[in-house]
């Protein structure tokens, strides 16, 4: 393992960031949303597809395939009747309602699943990997993620400034006001994003259970992934979240580079030094 | 034929009763101007017309329909469009997305994208600029055209001249006559009287959230505007003729 692959290795695992941070950045962005439930919300995808490999013995990509559009459904319909009502109690209330889902969503999870650490096996395909020029190797799930992730952004980027929906939701985060006043049904816009924002969690959650073990309150410590990559790219740019969970991989990478025990610790490190002498983020922007 | 008809419209602003009883009938293809001093109930009436400020009492009725508790978003399918106070473009979008996010309801009638780059030449040629980047008179016209994308039957426009020179205003309310051609019907509210007289076919003047003047300027005497708009000599209120 050498510097190079490190840093290989770090850009992959930021794909996975940025796709996880996305919904939050999103969420923010268009209805001024931080959702504390962000982190959970993966968890809860992550033993959904538990469930449904072991219940029903799908194989893992038509559970991925399931999941994640039940994810933008669940996502319009929470927007509609939970967070749709806290938002005109303003934005203390939304915050305090997305902090009791996430207490919510842990307990809820713990009672059906017990405390139990869990993977999600994918297989050959989550442990295979292909060598590049003898030094770097790279794993068929690392690269799979990485892809997908780009392909997301990607598809949201298009979504956001090729479709007339996607016009208003971005008008939308500009002034909700005159947003309504050219026709836009705020419910239904917000409904939109929050699917956005669930779907790709949802996808990010699968990711992370594929790589790793999760458990029940997992979730909170995941969330700060996210805010991360969103505060260190830049908040309201797709393309800086992007940049921030590659910058928050490649540091946790070279970090465990370094030592082990810095992986975590590295990230934090950059993600103070953002806020301390860039606060706007690498890529100052408003694009969703 | 009414278009608009306004039965003893209340609307509070806060606490304070901004428009206060009053009842206005608008015609098709009319442009009818409402003037009146600072905090007279204008911009609060056509922001309860819009769906912004929901009345407390009374009645709006468009072509026979009552659309008093309609939320803004379905009056534009309705055929109403507001030009906001203060431009409110979408600062993040360009120009043509602009223009665009008023067509987002697909409301069909005699505006596209192409019949406002007609309407105001330059546009065409920045359409790719955010619209921040705009001069005050240049985002008037594109609040404009955002509206008129909405195809609406009656076009509200509040405040076109504040912030912007007279030769810029003047030019701006040019392009009027060519809207009210197309079949729409014009609802201005407008603090320069002078501007407000030549433009409209009808004036009504507000004081304290009430008419207290309406006629046709060829009718008026300046003399009755300056007395209705200050509020001097309450006996010659209501005297003008419709």
């Amino acid at each position: 393992m050498g510097w190079l692959n490190a840093v290989v290795q770090g850009l992959l695992l930021g794909g996975l960031y940025a796709l996880f941070a996305t919904g939050l950045s999103l969420m923010f962005g268009v209805m001024r949303i931080v959702n504390l439930a962000h982190g959970d919300l993966a968890v809860v995808a992550s033993f959904l597809a538990l469930a449904l490999v072991s219940g029903t013995g799908l194989p893992l990509w038509v559970v991925l395939v399931v999941t994640v559009p039940l994810f933008a459904v669940l996502g319009y319909l929470t927007q509609r009747a939970l967070l749709q009502r806290s938002l005109s109690a303003g934005p203390l209330a939304t915050l305090l309602v997305t902090f009791g889902l996430s207490i919510v969503l842990q307990n809820v999870l713990l009672e059906i699943f017990s405390a139990d650490t869990r993977t999600l096996d994918g297989g050959s395909f989550a442990t295979g990997s292909f060598e590049l020029n003898g030094t770097i190797s790279v794993g068929y799930l690392s690269l799979t993620t990485f892809l997908l992730a780009c392909l997301a952004l990607t598809g949201i980027q298009l979504f956001l400034s090729r479709t007339g929906l996607g016009r208003m939701l971005r008008a939308s985060s500009d002034d909700r006001e005159t947003a309504n006043l050219v026709g836009a049904d705020s419910r239904h816009v917000y409904g939109i994003a929050t699917a956005i924002a669930f779907a790709t969690v949802a996808l990010a959650g699968l990711m992370f259970a594929i790589r790793s073990s999760f458990d029940p309150a997992i979730g909170p410590s995941r969330l700060i992934f996210a805010f991360e990559a969103v505060v260190i790219g830049g908040l309201g740019s797709l393309w800086g979240t992007l940049l921030g969970g590659v910058v928050l991989g490649v540091t946790q990478s070279v970090g465990a580079q370094i030592d082990p025990a810095l992986t975590l610790l590295a990230g934090h490190l950059v993600f103070l030094a953002v806020l301390a002498f860039r606060p706007q983020g690498l890529l100052a922007g408003r694009t969703t | 034929m009414t278009l608009l008809s306004i039965r003893d419209l209340t609307v509070h602003h806060g606490q304070l009763r901004a428009v206060d009883g009053l009842s206005l009938d608008l015609a098709e293809g009319e442009v009818l101007a409402i003037i009146g001093a600072n905090g007279a109930g204008k911009s609060t009436l056509l922001r309860a017309l819009a769906g912004l400020n929901p009345p407390t009492s009374g009645s709006v009725h468009l072509k026979g329909r009552d659309i008093t508790r309609f939320p803004a978003y379905m009056r534009v399918s309705e055929g109403i469009a507001l030009v906001p106070e203060g431009r409110r473009l979408f600062s993040s979008l360009t120009v043509e997305e602009n223009l665009l996010t008023g067509a987002y309801r697909r409301r069909p009638g005699p505006w596209s994208l192409a019949r406002v780059y007609e309407l105001f030449p330059w546009m065409a040629d920045r359409r790719r600029q955010r619209a921040a980047q705009l001069s005050g008179g240049e985002q008037q016209s594109v609040a404009i055209g955002r509206a008129l994308l909405s195809n609406p039957d009656l076009l509200l426009i509040d405040e076109l001249s504040l912030g912007l020179a007279p030769v810029i205003v003047g030019r701006i309310y040019q392009v009027l006559p060519d809207i009210v051609a197309t079949g729409a019907t014009a609802l201005i509210v407008e603090q320069d009287v002078s501007q407000a007289l030549r433009v409209a076919d009808r004036v009504h003047c507000l004081l304290e959230g009430r008419s207290v003047l309406h006629g046709r300027p060829q009718d008026l005497t300046a003399e009755q505007v300056e007395q209705a708009y200050f509020g001097i000599g309450a006996e010659t209120a209501g005297k003008g003729r419709d």
